[in-house]
């Protein structure tokens, strides 16, 4: 007991430090449920799905980890769609975006030094870690796919977030449906 | 269970924070069939530090659900000497609390304590509880403890600690706070998601899964020596530790070998050895209380269901059938029966299941109920939830009849796991 309340104290002195820190964060983000999805090449996907000529050179600037290739930055080439969609609790690939995932691979085939990060995401329905395990499962298949169109497995790393960077925070099936997806992210 | 419900008395009672890091506040809904009428008399000594303790033992006992406070009426007896069991009887209350609290000049307090049976006049416990003036709480808690076993049979949970992860926006706090939500530490704070927090059976650490590294990897983090260290960052994703009850070693997902399945490992990260093998997900494990199984959800059926497997490997047995699907199965201390979150008709509920008769009871009134766990007593379940937008943490006793929700200052609350 003695040891245990030794410890709490210690911990206590940490805690304060943190809590001014909780405080501080609180002041700007304070009962908002916010996207926590900050990575700029998610953005300009998002745009890229939702309409092909909003692909603004905007967008492209600030994401500064995209290669100069013409190729990837065309806005009127199925590479510029970075994001592959799945129904509920399924990760295979519907047909329709089998075409955007087959562009994808022969790109990478072509480039062979080009790096691409596949992270699958999901809905909130299901616990934090089977979504954990079903994003994973929707990014291998992406990348097994890449793979069977010509790309090499060490060009792909494939990455889950699970639910926990929603594109979309509401708790229905327009929110959902932009969750349960695989994002191609170029290195 | 909503009839139930809807017969008993709802409670309401707001616990508001008296220290600037205690984050979270707290409502009560619903109450156990019989309440036990308890008197606590005001316990002498410094003012501020006895009305605190005062405050605590009384916020413990009705967050419970287990008792009634019964006005004091003025009388504030310090010694044995000094109660009228008459007065008490005639107040109603069947047993009562009387004690004194004095500061030494090391700055230690004492609380000297006694619980006595009012119907009977006799003492039922007697005890000095000393600790640092800064946990002033702790001595509220512990005398709570000993209230509750003392009048219920059954041990307290009041002194034990929870861990959950609070998103503040893009930022993520790994917390670790008393039971009742004070005494919050923020023992990990990023920009990258938290997942999974699990106690070691020794309460001196945490597991967790972060995502500071860009993928899912499991680490252990000492809270004694702020000390940590990677269990498993393998490719693809590292999730879910659960620690075995000696403490040894733990069971992880990992898809080092495709896709998602059930390995153990040691605490030193060695001696990785897979125990499912099948092409579905596996996830979620969780130890028996004797160490010899483990049950997980899967999906290998079709659907996520709650499975169980000896440690030693071999086949898993189906534990959950019917509609919908379930998740995040854990024992109860017991290990008469386990819960877990059942997923139907677009609502999650927190539920029990009975080992031997197989019945499956919902405590929950359903919506976005995930991740449970009890309480070191079993009479618990903590539980991640969902209230006026936010996420929260809330309980349900085993019985569902007692519920209670804790909103923390901002941000949401997420999984959410009891320790000791």
């Amino acid at each position: 007991m003695k040891k245990h309340l030794i410890t709490l104290t210690l911990l206590g002195l940490l805690a304060a430090c943190a809590s001014d820190k909780s405080k501080e964060a609180s002041g700007t983000s304070a009962l908002t449920r916010a996207p926590v999805d900050d990575r700029s090449s998610s953005s300009s996907s998002a745009a890229n799905s939702n309409n092909v000529a909003e692909h603004s050179p905007e967008s492209t600037a600030e994401s500064s980890n995209q290669p100069s290739n013409d190729m990837l930055n065309d806005p009127n080439s199925l590479l510029a769609k970075r994001s592959v969609y799945f129904p509920f609790d399924t990760s295979a690939i519907q047909d329709s975006d089998i075409p955007l995932v087959q562009a994808h691979a022969k790109y990478l085939a072509g480039h062979g030094e080009q790096k691409v990060s596949v992270e699958g995401n999901t809905d909130e329905r299901g616990s934090n870690e089977y979504n954990l395990a079903l994003g994973q499962r929707r990014a291998d298949s992406v990348k097994k796919m890449l793979e069977l169109g010509g790309a090499n497995s060490g060009q792909i790393s494939a990455v889950s977030y699970g639910e926990e960077k929603p594109k979309a925070t509401g708790h229905d099936e327009t929110s959902w449906a932009q969750n349960r997806r695989a994002d191609l992210d170029y290195k | 269970m909503l009839k139930i419900l809807r017969g008993l008395l709802a409670v309401l009672v707001m616990l508001q924070a008296s220290t600037a890091n205690a984050t979270l506040s707290i409502e009560i809904i619903g109450a156990g069939e019989h309440q036990i009428p308890v008197a606590i008399a005001p316990f002498g000594g410094d003012e501020k530090s006895a009305k605190t303790i005062h405050d605590v033992i009384a916020g413990d006992l009705l967050r419970s659900g287990l008792f009634r406070i019964v006005d004091n009426a003025g009388k504030a007896p310090l010694a044995l000497s000094e109660v009228n069991y008459q007065d008490w009887r005639g107040l109603g209350a069947e047993a009562l609390a009387i004690g004194t609290v004095s500061a030494s000049a090391d700055g230690r307090l004492t609380a000297r304590f006694h619980l006595l049976d009012v119907v009977k006049q006799s003492e039922l416990v007697g005890q000095e509880v000393s600790t640092s003036n800064a946990q002033i709480r702790a001595i509220g808690h512990r005398i709570s403890d000993l209230i509750y076993e003392k009048l219920t049979g059954d041990k307290g949970v009041f002194s034990t600690r929870i861990a959950y992860v609070n998103r503040l926006g893009k930022r993520f706090n790994l917390v670790v706070a008393d039971s009742d939500g004070y005494n919050e530490q923020i023992v990990l704070t990023q920009n990258e998601p938290i997942l999974s927090p699990a106690w070691s059976p020794d309460g001196s650490r945490l597991a967790y899964v972060s995502f500071e590294t860009g993928h899912a990897a499991v680490y252990v983090q000492s809270l004694h020596i702020n000390q940590r260290m990677v269990l498993a960052n393998f490719r693809g994703s590292n999730s879910a530790p659960a620690w075995s009850p000696d403490g040894k070693q733990l069971a992880v997902v990992l898809t080092k070998d495709g896709n998602s399945q059930i390995y153990l490992i040691r605490l030193d990260g060695s001696d990785v050895r897979r125990l499912s093998a099948n092409s579905g997900i596996d996830t979620e494990p969780n130890f028996s209380p004797d160490g010899q199984n483990l049950l997980f959800t899967s999906d290998q059926g079709g659907s996520a269901q709650i499975y169980r497997m000896p440690i030693t490997g071999g086949s898993a047995q189906r534990m959950t059938f019917g509609e919908g699907k379930n998740f995040s199965p854990r024992y109860s201390p017991d290990g008469k029966s386990f819960v877990f979150t059942h997923y139907e008709a677009g609502k999650f509920y927190i539920t029990t299941q009975d080992f031997q008769t197989g019945q499956m009871q919902i405590l929950t009134e359903g919506g976005l109920e995930k991740k449970p766990s009890f309480a070191p007593n079993g009479k618990l379940i903590l539980f991640a939830s969902e209230a006026r937008g936010h996420g929260i943490l809330a309980t349900v006793s085993s019985d569902g009849r007692v519920k209670q929700h804790m909103f923390t200052q901002s941000g949401d609350a997420r999984e959410p796991v009891w320790g000791q």
